[in-house]
């Protein structure tokens, strides 16, 4: 194997570590926040999706747009989703969580099936960013440069904001501690909800990205939510940078991984998954105490 | 034990050589699809399979007004697992007293439908699976294959593509029986017609949603010809990412495994323009077609998958052999099935081979055309070759079934 080949194959890793990043941001940032196991991101993801189809197929609206109306979209059924139902649950063991994101997530796919059914839809890129972009070792399709550009701009936003901002230190304070954070008359369950809203929005524009290269079909989150989580687990439960880092790194080592031997590819995740959680159980970069 | 022997004989051959009249077990033909219902493989077979079915009987019935008993259609869901096929195949046969199966999508279900069949010696006649092992080392009495399997897609592709020039081909295939097996007879297909394998095949995980990394392989080795056996959502993957790194645009032709008309749909035809597969029958392959076409597109309300026009064929055949039987007797309807030559608006130039109960039928190359050559929705394929029965399907020379005979049973 030669450096080009490894080379090209860092960048398709990239691509694919794009959604694995921005899917394990939002829910590492759930996680950390509400303590929940949010099962459905797969299926919001895939909401993000369809919602661009299918606003392109009733109103012509294009892929610029969607980038921005679609994740909104998702953004607010999460939040529906938190004050109606998830809410209710967060006085009980965390088993119970589990329980009720993943029946809806059922639910969502099979509403879903039922409007479009269960093969995909087609879905067009952006015209602006149909060719591809000589990088000097090869030509890459430009859109792909795009997914990786924004997913890293989105993801470093976050953590900036989190970390390093007014608004993330009460994010934080509420996670650190509610009835403290409370005491200094902060609305400790609007900041829960808006953080869940974040999640799912940020599932949403993952979901939009993914239509012009991936499949588009009802099924298409619960294939990439299983990998996500393993990516959660491998970067830390909860941790904001981690869930970045690892999901980028799962991305490319899945994809040397594919170029030097096919079949091992997607079993590399949890090798490294298992010996992870032999080696260092709070993940590689979760805090001391696993939580 | 002998004096009981001659009995049953007797009770067998008495109404035979008394009346000529129909036998049926509880006075109904009872024909039951046991396929994907809900799953990924619902859009090609299940609800519009089971309505393909209904009109099938309905119009066996109007045809054939002296026909003394009645026949029922139900669809049972095997969500495409093993197990649950295993179980709701006993459950047809013996509570719902089904004399035939047929349809199901997936070739794992298929193999545990057909070994149900043969214990309980009913009938099974799957259009839906492609697995050849179901008329190789799985074969037996019981059981029939319609409609397509992996030898007819891959020698019926792999030979054409070849030898209309495609000479170099590199290959892709999901890892797992159905395309190991696929990829197998395409690579000898290939080879057999003067063509050269430029590359190993590369296994592929399964399911996928990546296949950047073969795609660049493919545009490195430059082959003349990108061959997937992947199916369903893979494939539309694939396809999408042939397209998206221009493969086509740099003289790297597409020739796909198996190719349902949903697959297309899913990405818009001048996705696949150019790209050829083998399919046993497509909507508008001629007339007969078509105008069997337009009452199912008013009945279900979009154009048929090949198998489900497959389920009609082969319901249709079936019930047929019950009339020429005048019995609904497994033993006495497969005789009638094997050797039987037919043709309608599916099978052309059809037998249903006594060896192995493979239903040979001439099959079709087709290549997608593009959208703005499309007289109307879902108009995909242009024809550009036909395999004639006898040389579509596994040779019998070649055939691995050994076929149980009644007797040692």
């Amino acid at each position: 194997m030669n450096w080009q080949l490894v080379l090209i194959q860092v960048f398709n890793g990239l691509v694919n570590g794009a959604f694995y990043a921005l899917l394990s941001l939002g829910l590492a940032v759930i996680f950390g926040m509400l303590g929940i196991v949010n099962f459905a991101h797969g299926a919001l993801y895939m909401l993000g999706a369809f919602i661009a189809y299918a606003i392109g197929e009733r109103f012509g609206i294009g892929f610029w747009p969607a980038l921005i109306v679609a994740p909104i979209a998702v953004g607010i059924i999460g939040v529906v989703l938190e004050r109606l139902l998830l809410r209710r649950l967060y006085d009980v063991p965390a088993a119970y969580n589990l329980l009720l994101t993943f029946g809806l997530t059922l639910l969502i796919q099979d509403g879903v099936r039922v409007i479009y059914g269960i093969s995909g839809q087609p879905y067009a890129g952006p015209a602006q960013l149909g060719g591809a972009t000589n990088l000097g070792f090869t030509y890459f399709p430009t859109y792909r440069l795009f997914v990786i550009g924004v997913s890293i701009l989105l993801c470093g936003t976050t953590w900036f904001i989190i970390e390093r901002t007014r608004v993330g230190a009460v994010v934080r304070a509420c996670t650190e501690n509610p009835t403290v954070t409370r005491a200094f008359g902060i609305d400790v369950s609007l900041w829960v909800t808006a953080v869940f809203g974040f999640g799912a929005l940020l599932a949403g524009i993952a979901g939009v990205m993914a239509a012009p290269i991936y499949s588009v079909d009802p099924l298409m989150g619960a294939d990439l939510i299983v990998t996500t989580f393993a990516v959660v687990v491998i970067g830390g439960l909860g941790s904001i940078l981690g869930s970045v880092m690892t999901g980028f790194m799962v991305g490319v080592l899945v994809a040397i991984g594919s170029a030097v031997y096919p079949p091992i590819a997607n079993t590399l995740i949890f090798i490294l998954m298992a010996l992870v959680l032999l080696l260092r159980p709070s993940g590689l970069f979760g805090l001391a105490e696993a939580r | 034990m002998k004096t009981s022997r001659i009995l049953i004989a007797l009770l067998c051959a008495a109404p035979a050589a008394f009346a000529q009249k129909l036998q049926l077990s509880g006075d109904a033909v009872k024909i039951g699809l046991l396929t994907d219902m809900n799953g990924v493989y619902s859009a090609i077979s299940g609800p519009g399979a089971l309505k393909s079915a209904e009109m099938a009987a309905d119009d066996f019935m109007k045809a054939n007004k002296d026909f003394a008993g009645k026949v029922s259609v139900i669809a049972v869901d095997h969500q495409n697992k093993a197990d649950i096929a295993t179980n709701k195949a006993n459950e047809m046969f013996e509570r719902q007293e089904i004399d035939l199966i047929t349809d199901n999508v997936n070739s794992a279900t298929a193999l545990a439908i057909a070994s149900v069949t043969q214990q309980r010696n009913k009938l099974f006649i799957n259009t839906g699976a492609g697995t050849s092992q179901l008329t190789n080392e799985n074969c037996n009495h019981n059981t029939f294959h319609y409609a397509y399997d992996n030898y007819m897609l891959a020698n019926g592709t792999g030979t054409a593509v070849t030898k209309q020039g495609g000479k170099t081909w590199y290959m892709i295939y999901p890892n797992y029986a159905f395309g190991q097996n696929l990829e197998r007879q395409m690579r000898a297909a290939v080879e057999k017609a003067g063509g050269k394998i430029v590359a190993p095949s590369d296994a592929t995980p399964f399911p996928n949603t990546d296949f950047s990394t073969f795609i660049l392989k493919a545009q490195s080795l430059k082959p003349q010809i990108f061959g997937t056996m992947q199916a369903g959502a893979d494939l539309v993957n694939v396809v999408k990412q042939y397209n998206e790194f221009g493969l086509k645009k740099q003289g790297i032709g597409l020739a796909i495994g198996l190719l349902f008309e949903s697959d297309v749909a899913a990405l818009g035809q001048d996705a696949y323009e150019g790209a050829t597969a083998t399919v046993p029958w497509f909507w508008n392959l001629d007339k007969k077609a078509t105008d069997w076409t337009r009452r199912f597109e008013k009945e279900v309300g979009h154009k048929p998958s090949f198998d489900q026009a497959a389920v009609y064929s082969a319901v249709t055949t079936y019930l047929d052999a019950v009339k020429r039987a005048k019995t609904d007797d497994p033993e006495k309807v497969i005789a009638a099935l094997e050797g039987h030559g037919f043709n309608d608006f599916f099978a052309h130039n059809a037998t249903i081979r006594k060896e192995d109960h493979r239903v040979i039928l001439d099959v079709y190359q087709v290549k997608v055309k593009p959208k703005k050559d499309a007289k109307e929705e879902g108009d995909y394929y242009t024809k550009i070759n036909t395999t004639s029965a006898k040389d579509a399907f596994t040779p019998l020379s070649e055939s691995k079934c050994k076929m149980a005979t009644t007797a040692s049973r």
